[in-house]
């Protein structure tokens, strides 16, 4: 196990990169505490992936420095960092028993062979494979698969840490949370140092106590998901997080006041204080579950159009135009839904301000 | 006016893809198709565009047989869920194609191609090619060729399967306000059920080529024909316990006992199923008459605004769906709590009994698209 250091890494794919566009890292400056379990997360193109290949040593860095427990490890491969990865699509010897998958990479490094048996059943139990030891790898469903390819990065004593890029793509939708639930039985038990590397938000806010979330090359906010859904550090971790995602309202400042065209919506002293220090655009956001929906006038409450409704279930999402901004409520699923008009009350504690994309605080 | 399905059947090799598949689509609505992987979905939707023949049975379209009639001789566009365009040409020609086939004026096409194109914001992208795009420009790419057709039946096959889920909360409602403008029947496959209840219209519910179930959709989510409808139309999984019901009490199989209430009150003595939702599970009592489940959790599941626990009662996984980001541990120790009236009751056939929804409430009319 490793603690694990990114310094001042920035990566381009281009041989003379001048403009920040032309960087897929901008300027990376984190590291990955031991037994810890971390998410990268973020959409296609946003350089998870190029991190992810910094990490194990596919790839070397235009810029910086990769640490393992302090030393410098930039310019090795992924054999000498003692790397163990799981793939989309389960990486393993078809023709051997799962026994001899998972016994592989020990013999490879010469343990003893009761060590290796030892180690091996360990493993295969808490993947719940012990009965399929003796089976051959090629017959078994995709999840069982998938269990022997982390299997392979378990057994083994010397691993600096697994790294993940999306595991759970080939699962069927029904059987992910039994896989899930594998993966964070193994972190409670093994603390082995685990990065996951999805685009799905499920997978990383359940599987990680830590979630770095990623947009244009940048690290936009590292948190627990708690910390990520109710104090977005910036806008797009406010929209990516959650669905429908935060809405934002560009708005004014005057005095206790946020106004957004005609419509005033009252906000802390606390709240108003912060925004009188900042500059740029400003925009208010909040949670379409947090925002409170009448169907008539209620003191402090504003009125809204409403566009739409969208029944999911156990709850709805109302569309309205405020002040000619589109927002978006959550209903739950006994509320009634108002006709024409909602009447909309923003609870202090629940506002966030954001001036050029970055919260106010 | 419309499409009919008369008792289609489709063997391939032996096995059976569609069985006594017997259905109405009308013009200008919205039919989703909820099924898991293998239910007969894209069978259906294949038979409907005409690219496959039934092994028996046959196709109506607006009365008329066309159950042999290639798919080039009827009105159908379709989008794939794999981004399916003309590598060769440019997103403006890849979009101009059925038109430029149908023999449209040059002014015609043009128009139609740039106002598609703005509504799903791809105007921008004309001259380049499809290699040059993301995939979520690809699929815009794919399904503003099949609208610009305006055809009579429109045929999208999982078409947000293979974008990002915020690509897909995006290109939904766009998509959405795109359908309610046609007159065409659209036809929309998808396995996942909240999916299927965003898209709203009417709902055709498909099991190992069956369709087990069809009416609007909001009507059969809340009640589901049987036990299979109901663990079809529910994510997370609905939760099932066996029981046994006399004189107005219920005993669940896993060791849970309570007096029925309202209309639940009423079920004859004997054997049934019970399920109920993972949001009608709750961690705090919401009234006198809930009942607790002390358990442990096995794992809290999270996908932004909503938590998923799963813990097991008496070695029975089940899930509770919480709103709001909530960390558990597994292992942790938590009561759940239901409604006695919040669940459904299926028979010993696995039929609809009682829905906790309100009693009389019965399908609408086919609401508009």
């Amino acid at each position: 196990m490793a603690r694990i250091t990114l310094e001042h890494i920035a990566h381009s794919y281009y041989p003379n990169p001048q403009e920040p566009e032309d960087y897929a890292l901008k300027h990376i400056h984190t590291s990955w505490d031991d037994g810890g379990a971390y998410a990268l997360l973020g959409p296609s193109g946003c350089g998870k992936t190029t991190m992810l290949n910094i990490i194990s040593g596919l790839l070397a860095p235009s810029e910086g420095k990769v640490l393992y427990d302090g030393q410098d490890v930039t310019l090795l491969t992924p054999e000498k960092r003692n790397i163990a990865q799981v793939f989309q699509f389960p990486v393993l010897y078809d023709t051997m028993t799962v026994y001899n998958n998972l016994a592989f990479p020990l013999r490879n490094r010469g343990v003893a062979a009761n060590e290796i048996e030892k180690k091996v059943h360990e493993v295969a139990e808490v993947l719940d494979l012990s009965e399929y030891l003796g089976k051959r790898a090629a017959n078994l469903s995709a999840d069982a698969k998938q269990k022997i390819s982390v299997g392979r990065g378990l057994v083994r004593s010397d691993v600096a840490a697994i790294l993940f890029d999306e595991p759970l793509t080939v699962i069927d939708p029904q059987l992910k949370w039994h896989l899930r639930r594998k993966l964070k039985e193994i972190q409670q038990r093994f603390h082995h140092t685990l990065i996951y590397v999805t685009h799905d938000q499920v997978e990383a806010l359940t599987l990680a106590d830590k979630v770095m979330l990623m947009y244009e090359g940048e690290i936009v906010q590292t948190g627990s998901p708690d910390e990520l859904f109710e104090n977005p550090q910036h806008k797009f971790v406010g929209y990516f997080i959650g669905s429908p995602g935060m809405n934002f309202l560009p708005c004014r400042l005057d005095g206790n006041l946020a106004r957004i065209n005609g419509a005033a919506i009252p906000l802390s002293d606390e709240m108003a204080a912060l925004g009188q220090k900042t500059k740029g655009k400003t925009e208010l956001g909040i949670r379409p579950m947090y925002l409170e929906v009448h169907e008539r006038e209620t003191a402090g409450s504003v009125a809204a159009q409403v566009t739409g409704v969208e029944d999911q279930g156990s709850f709805k999402v109302l569309s309205m135009t405020l002040a000619q901004n589109p927002i978006k409520a959550r209903l739950s699923d006994s509320q009634p839904v108002p006709e024409s008009t909602a009447w909309l009350s923003f609870p202090k504690e629940k506002i966030k301000l954001y001036a050029d994309e970055r919260l106010v605080q | 006016m419309g499409l009919l399905l008369k008792d289609i059947e489709k063997r391939v090799d032996g096995k059976m893809h569609l069985h006594d598949v017997n259905l109405e689509l009308q013009t200008g609505q919205r039919y989703v198709v909820l099924g898991r992987t293998l239910a007969g979905k894209t069978s259906l939707l294949r038979m409907m565009a005409g690219l496959d023949r039934p092994s028996s049975g046959s196709v109506l379209v607006n009365g008329v047989d066309v159950t042999g009639q290639s798919v080039r001789k009827r009105s159908v566009a379709m989008v794939y869920q794999q981004f399916v365009n003309y590598p060769s040409l440019t997103v403006y020609d890849n979009i101009a194609s059925p038109l430029k086939v149908a023999g449209r004026s040059k002014d015609e096409i043009d128009r139609k191609v740039r106002r598609l194109a703005s509504v799903l914001h791809i105007e921008g992208l004309l001259d380049r090619l499809p290699a040059e795009l993301s995939g979520g420009q690809q699929q815009r790419t794919a399904i503003a060729r099949a609208l610009v057709k305006e055809s009579h039946l429109l045929l999208l096959d999982e078409p947000l399967v293979n974008l990002d889920y915020k690509l897909r909360e995006e290109l939904r409602d766009e998509l959405l306000q795109l359908f309610e403008r046609r007159e065409s029947i659209v036809v929309y496959t998808t396995t996942e059920p909240i999916e299927a209840l965003m898209l709203g219209g009417n709902i055709i519910i498909m099991h190992e080529g069956r369709v087990l179930q069809m009416g609007p959709t909001a009507y059969v989510y809340n009640n589901p024909a049987s036990t299979t409808v109901a663990e079809n139309f529910s994510d997370p999984p609905i939760n099932f316990a066996t029981a046994e019901v006399k004189d107005g009490n219920a005993h669940l199989r896993i060791g849970i006992d309570f007096a029925l209430l309202g209309r639940h009150a009423e079920l004859p003595d004997g054997e049934y199923t019970f399920g109920v939702r993972a949001n009608h599970f709750y961690l705090r009592p919401r009234s006198q008459e809930m009942i607790a489940v002390p358990s442990k959790v096995e794992l809290a599941e999270i996908n932004g605004s909503e938590t998923f626990v799963h813990f097991s009662y008496r070695n029975r996984s089940m899930v509770v769906q919480e709103t709001g980001v909530h960390p558990f541990k597994v292992g942790d120790d938590i009561t759940v709590y239901v409604h006695p009236a919040d669940f459904y009751v299926f028979n010993a056939a696995g039929n609809l009994e009682v829905s906790p929804g309100e009693p009389g409430s019965s399908p609408q009319a086919l609401s508009g698209s």
